[in-house]
C-alpha cells in the first residue's frame, strides 16, 4: 500500500474498535445493593409489609399476579407506543414547517409553546368526558406530553446547521429538497432523538396520569385499584413493571438512535 | 468578454498546459479556468441601526488561473466579496462576471473552502468529497479514483475512510479542500481556509494548495488577513482598506515558482510583506509608534 513517510500522518491502524459498554453492568451491581440494602433494612427495622414490602415480596406478587400485571401493562404499552408514534410522526413534521415557513414560526409555534403551561393532569377529566375510559383520551394525553419535547428538539436541530454548511451546499447547486435531506435533517438527528428519548419517559408518566383519573384497565389503573384495597405489594409490583415498560422502551429508542448516528459524539463518547 | 474562452493557453503561468495530469482517468471535458471581473461592486447590508455599506464600487479583474489574495483587517468586507462571486449574496451595485456570465444567483461553477471545514460528521474523508458529485448528479464512481487522488496529493490517502472526528483540524481542512477541487471547478474560492489552523499546520496546508493549484491551475480567490501567507501563495495581493471596503492597492507578487517556504527568508519577501505592512500603517490599520 501507501509508503507512508515519517512526516506524513500515518493512517489509523484498525477500523474504530466498537468496545462493549461497560456502563451496565455497573448500574445493576449498584441496583441490586440498593435492593439488599432494602431487603436486610424491613427486617432490622420491622417494617411492617402493609407499609413497605420488601423486594421479594414484590417479586412474589408479581410472580403470583403476571396475568393480570401482563393483561394490564399491556394496555399501556400499547397507550404508550401509539401516543408515542403519533407525537413522532406529527411532532417531526410541524418542527419543519416551523423551520420553513415564517408563518409557522410566528403564529403556530409560540401557541405550541404557550399550550405546554396548561398542566396536562388538568385537562385528563375534560378529555375523559368527552372521549370516555377507552385508550382514546390515554393516547392524547401522551401525545401531548411526549409531542412538545419533540417539536421543540427537531426544531433546534434543524436551526443547527451552520450557515456556512448551507452556503456551502448552495455553491454545489443543491434543490431545497436536497439542502433538506442531505445536510439539515442529518445535522438534526442528533436532537430529534434526544427529544425522543424526553418523550419516552414523558409518555409512561402521561399514560400513567391518564389511566388514574379514570380508566377501566391499565397499569396505572391496577395501582389505584390495589391502593384501594390496601394491597401495598400489587402497588410496588405493578410500579415495577411501569418502570421496567419505561426502561425498556427509551433502551429501544436508544438502539435505534445507535444505528442511525454511529458518528454523532453522545454515542461515541461511550466507547 | 468576446474573448471569453482562450483563457488556456494565455493563463500568466503559461509555459506548463494547467491540466497536465499523470494518467489522468477521468473523461471530463476540458475546464479552463475562469476568468472573473468585478465593476464598480458595492454591498449594503440593512442594519438595525440603518444601513452599512460593506462594500465600496470595488472593480477588479482576475486573469485565469491566477492566484489572488485579498487582505484586510477584519470587517473591510472581504468575505462578503466572496460571497457576492459566488453568487451566494446579491451585489447592490455594479457588476459580477465569470467567465462571461453575468453573476446573479448562486453559481455552482466553482469550489469553496470556509474557515470552518463544514465536513458532514456522518459522512466519511471520501463520501463527504463525493457528496459534491452527488449534489452535482456527476459520475460518482469515476469521481472516487479523482477524490483518491486529490487525498493522495495532501498527504492523507489513508484516511479516506475515516470520520472527520477521527481526523485532525488540518486534515479537515486537508479534506473540505479536496471536496472544493473534486469536480475540477474553474474557480476556487477560500475563506480563510487556514485562519483557525495552528502556524505549522498552516504553512504545511499552503505548501499542499500550493501543490494542488500548480497540478489543476483553477483560478483562486483567497482570503486572508495574514501577510506572509497572501505572498507565499500569491500572483497578486489586494489590499483593502476597513469599512467600507475598498481596494486601497493591487500589488504583483514576483517571485519564483515553485515556492519553497525558505522564499520567506528572501529579501525580494521580506520587501513585500514591508510594503503590504506600510500599505496598513497608512491606512491606520497598523500603528507601531507609541502614542
Amino acid at each position: 500500500m501507501s509508503d507512508a513517510v515519517a512526516s506524513r500522518p500515518s493512517p489509523p491502524a484498525t477500523a474504530p474498535l466498537r468496545l462493549r459498554r461497560i456502563v451496565l453492568p455497573y448500574a445493576t451491581i449498584t441496583g441490586a445493593v440498593l435492593l439488599i440494602l432494602w431487603q436486610l433494612a424491613t427486617y432490622v427495622f420491622h417494617i411492617p409489609s402493609y407499609l413497605l414490602p420488601t423486594p421479594l415480596d414484590i417479586l412474589a406478587s408479581m410472580i403470583a399476579d403476571w396475568r393480570l400485571l401482563l393483561r394490564h401493562s399491556w394496555v399501556t404499552v400499547a397507550e404508550i407506543g401509539a401516543g408515542f408514534a403519533i407525537s413522532v410522526l406529527t411532532g417531526v413534521p410541524i418542527a419543519i414547517c416551523v423551520t420553513y415557513s415564517k408563518f409557522f414560526d410566528r403564529a403556530v409555534y409560540p401557541l405550541i409553546v404557550g399550550s405546554q403551561t396548561i398542566p396536562k393532569v388538568a385537562i385528563a377529566p375534560i378529555l375523559l368526558a368527552w372521549f370516555g375510559f377507552g385508550i382514546a383520551p390515554k393516547m392524547i394525553i401522551v401525545v401531548l406530553v411526549a409531542f412538545f419535547p419533540i417539536v421543540i428538539n427537531t426544531v433546534v436541530g434543524l436551526r443547527s446547521a451552520p450557515p456556512q454548511m448551507i452556503h456551502l451546499a448552495r455553491s454545489m447547486g443543491a434543490s431545497g429538497w436536497q439542502i433538506f435531506w442531505r445536510f439539515r435533517m442529518p445535522q438534526a438527528l442528533p436532537s430529534i432523538f434526544a427529544g425522543m428519548k424526553m418523550a419516552t419517559i414523558l409518555s409512561v408518566i402521561g399514560a400513567t396520569v391518564a389511566e388514574f383519573v379514570g380508566a377501566e384497565s391499565g397499569t396505572g389503573y391496577l395501582i389505584m385499584i390495589a391502593g384501594n384495597n390496601f394491597d401495598i405489594a400489587r402497588q410496588f409490583s405493578a410500579v415495577t413493571v411501569l418502570s421496567l415498560v419505561g426502561m425498556v422502551f427509551f433502551w429501544l429508542v436508544e438502539r435505534v438512535e445507535r444505528l442511525c448516528l454511529p458518528w454523532h459524539v453522545s454515542i461515541r463518547g461511550q466507547h | 468578454m468576446a474573448a471569453g474562452n482562450i483563457e488556456t493557453t494565455t493563463s500568466p503561468r503559461s509555459g506548463t498546459a494547467w491540466r497536465k495530469r499523470p494518467s489522468a482517468p477521468t473523461a471530463d471535458p476540458v475546464i479552463a479556468p475562469a476568468r472573473i471581473s468585478l465593476r464598480g461592486v458595492s454591498k449594503t447590508f440593512a442594519g438595525r441601526h440603518g444601513s452599512v455599506e460593506a462594500l465600496s464600487s470595488v472593480s477588479l479583474s482576475i486573469g485565469a488561473g491566477e492566484f489572488v489574495s485579498i487582505i484586510g483587517p477584519s470587517g473591510c468586507g472581504k468575505s462578503t466579496l466572496l460571497m457576492l462571486v459566488a453568487g451566494l449574496e446579491p451585489a447592490t451595485g455594479g457588476t459580477i462576471d465569470i467567465g462571461g456570465k453575468l453573476i446573479t444567483k448562486p453559481t455552482s461553477d466553482l469550489g469553496i473552502v470556509f474557515q470552518q471545514d463544514v465536513l458532514l460528521e456522518w459522512r466519511s474523508a471520501l463520501d463527504n468529497i463525493l457528496l459534491q458529485c452527488q449534489i452535482r448528479g456527476l459520475d460518482v464512481a469515476g469521481a472516487r479514483d479523482r477524490a483518491r487522488e486529490l487525498l493522495a496529493m495532501v498527504g492523507i490517502d489513508g484516511f479516506a475512510s475515516s470520520y472527520p472526528h477521527e481526523l485532525s483540524g488540518g486534515m479537515r481542512q486537508r479534506v473540505s479542500i479536496c471536496r472544493a477541487l473534486v469536480h475540477d471547478p474553474p474557480l476556487l474560492l477560500m475563506d480563510e481556509p487556514f485562519g483557525a489552523l495552528d502556524a505549522l499546520t498552516r504553512d504545511q496546508l499552503q505548501i499542499d494548495l500550493l501543490r494542488l493549484w500548480s497540478r489543476r491551475r483553477m483560478t483562486v480567490l483567497f482570503i486572508t488577513h495574514s501577510i506572509s501567507e497572501a505572498i507565499f501563495l500569491s500572483d497578486r495581493i489586494v489590499v483593502m482598506s476597513p469599512r467600507p471596503g475598498r481596494i486601497e492597492d493591487v500589488i504583483t507578487v514576483d517571485l519564483p515558482r515553485p515556492r519553497r517556504l525558505a522564499v520567506r527568508e528572501t529579501p525580494e519577501f521580506i520587501a513585500y510583506v514591508r510594503r503590504v505592512t506600510e500599505v496598513f500603517k497608512s491606512l491606520g490599520v497598523l500603528r507601531d509608534e507609541d502614542p
